[in-house]
């Protein structure tokens, strides 16, 4: 059995909170960050999420879950979302909210997909899309928190001006703390990149990712096909199935 | 309880009145099928599978792939309605009612008030035996006409749509009667010990 480690907000009840945007970053021309101050927040782990709710003016209401992209070290909480062009709320929160807006959340939700150092390492992440988010907290909260085991991101995006937290990966990358970023494009790339260019496989997956005698501690998040494909490719390559966590959306997961 | 604060030009879809009575509250329609698990697919092998009737140490029936599919079989068409918001209406699936297998391992009725049941891959979930009966639940082994796919729990998965789509465990195995109502998986793991959709008890507490 997997390891249970602790309850979302504890005992009592998961209060709605009002959330704040104190600052919007336009991270790729799909996907905007939403830094939000709340009053009341209890904190999180690194690969928790916490439910949104807008409310119209007539009442309707419509509710979404998002991961944390914040570290739990961080001042305020941040959510990266992703447009999804049918989509209902998403759209709103990328093309509509301006800074001060306000907005019901609460979380934080979720004991499982969660990396704490006591968990160890080595730390395996792999990421497709906006399913960076939660892999983001682990690897701001390995910083922030100077928890130095060996790390690896394999990350796919489609172009490179899809890759969401491009630079700060490079920063986080640079610090020579134990932290290696495989980049993957799957739908064309600049000239000169020196990155990966195709789909995420077993054989990538055994070339730039932790070998399964190592044990590492594997944080997969993205749309289905990916995480399924990782996920099977990597119990093919001897990883330990109760050491694998998976996160997926679809389509309405993260509209 | 305070008025939520409005979210300044927020809509919303236009309201899907002829569905409303169907849709409980904070939830979305869907006309996909996302896929939702904590950990890698299990690969099914359909040769060592088998499910069980257990209570206590003792087992009460056990049925392996060709038996099961010899049991009285039960079409249903329900929504189901997953606690990362999503609905989904008119979903049609075929299995074996828990009425059936009761039947099958001859007993007259539920030795216990409560069960465990137990999936491949460690998952767990709890749910009261009185909802598992008359009609209430079945282990699904198809839908939409179709085998059950890994992704989505097969070979076969619990179905009990009446409550959050978490209790319907995928990859399930083993249906473990017990006297007292314990946590399972998400349920220790801040998630409501019930999960009733009408009620919108997705977390501890609600």
């Amino acid at each position: 059995m997997p390891e249970t480690d602790g309850v979302a907000g504890g005992s009592g009840r998961l209060r709605w909170l009002t959330a704040q945007v104190v600052q919007l970053i336009e991270e790729t021309p799909r996907a905007k960050s939403l830094v939000l101050d709340i009053p009341g927040w209890s904190g999180h782990r690194a690969g928790q999420h916490l439910d949104v709710r807008l409310t119209a003016e007539d009442g309707y209401q419509a509710q979404r879950s998002y991961s944390i992209a914040s570290a739990p070290e961080d001042r305020h909480v941040m959510l990266t979302v992703d447009r999804i062009e049918e989509g209902e709320v998403s759209p709103y929160l990328t093309s509509d909210v301006r800074v001060g807006d306000r907005f019901e959340l609460r979380g934080p939700i979720g004991g499982y997909f969660v990396w704490t150092a006591a968990a160890g390492g080595p730390l395996l992440l792999v990421a497709g899309g906006s399913g960076i988010a939660p892999l983001m907290a682990m690897l701001r909260h390995r910083a922030s928190a100077k928890i130095n085991v060996p790390a690896v991101l394999l990350y796919s995006s489609r172009t490179f001006e899809d890759i969401i937290y491009r630079e700060e990966l490079d920063r986080l990358a640079a610090n020579g703390d134990g932290l290696r970023i495989v980049h993957t494009l799957t739908r064309g790339h600049p000239q000169g990149w020196s990155g990966q260019t195709r789909r995420i496989d077993r054989d990538m997956l055994a070339s730039v990712g932790i070998a399964a005698g190592d044990r590492p501690r594997t944080f997969i998040c993205g749309p289905t096909p990916l995480v399924e494909l990782t996920a099977r490719s990597l119990l093919e390559l001897g990883h330990q199935p109760d050491l694998i966590k998976t996160e997926r959306f679809g389509p309405t997961g993260s509209s | 309880m305070s008025e939520p604060p409005i979210s300044r030009g927020f809509k919303g879809r236009k309201r899907q009145d002829v569905q409303a009575g169907r849709v409980p509250p904070g939830q979305h329609l869907t006309s996909d099928f996302p896929v939702l698990s904590a950990g890698p697919t299990p690969e099914p092998k359909l040769a060592s599978w088998s499910f069980a009737l257990q209570e206590a140490g003792s087992l009460l029936g056990k049925w392996n792939w060709d038996e099961f599919g010899a049991l009285p079989q039960t079409e249903v068409t329900v929504d189901i309605h997953c606690v990362t918001t999503w609905s989904k209406l008119d979903t049609h699936w075929r299995g074996v009612t828990i009425d059936a297998l009761l039947e099958a391992a001859g007993l007259d009725e539920p030795p216990s008030a409560y069960a465990m049941l137990h999936c491949d891959g460690g998952y767990t979930t709890n749910v009261p035996v009185e909802d598992l009966i008359e009609g209430k639940a079945m282990v699904a082994t198809h839908y939409e006409g179709q085998p059950l796919t890994p992704e989505h729990g097969g070979p076969a998965r619990l179905l009990v749509p009446h409550l959050y789509f978490w209790k319907s465990a995928k990859w399930v195995r083993r249906l473990r009667f017990i006297d007292s109502d314990e946590p399972g998986f998400w349920e220790s793991l801040g998630y409501h010990l019930y999960g009733d959709p009408w009620r919108e008890q997705r977390y501890a507490g609600d």
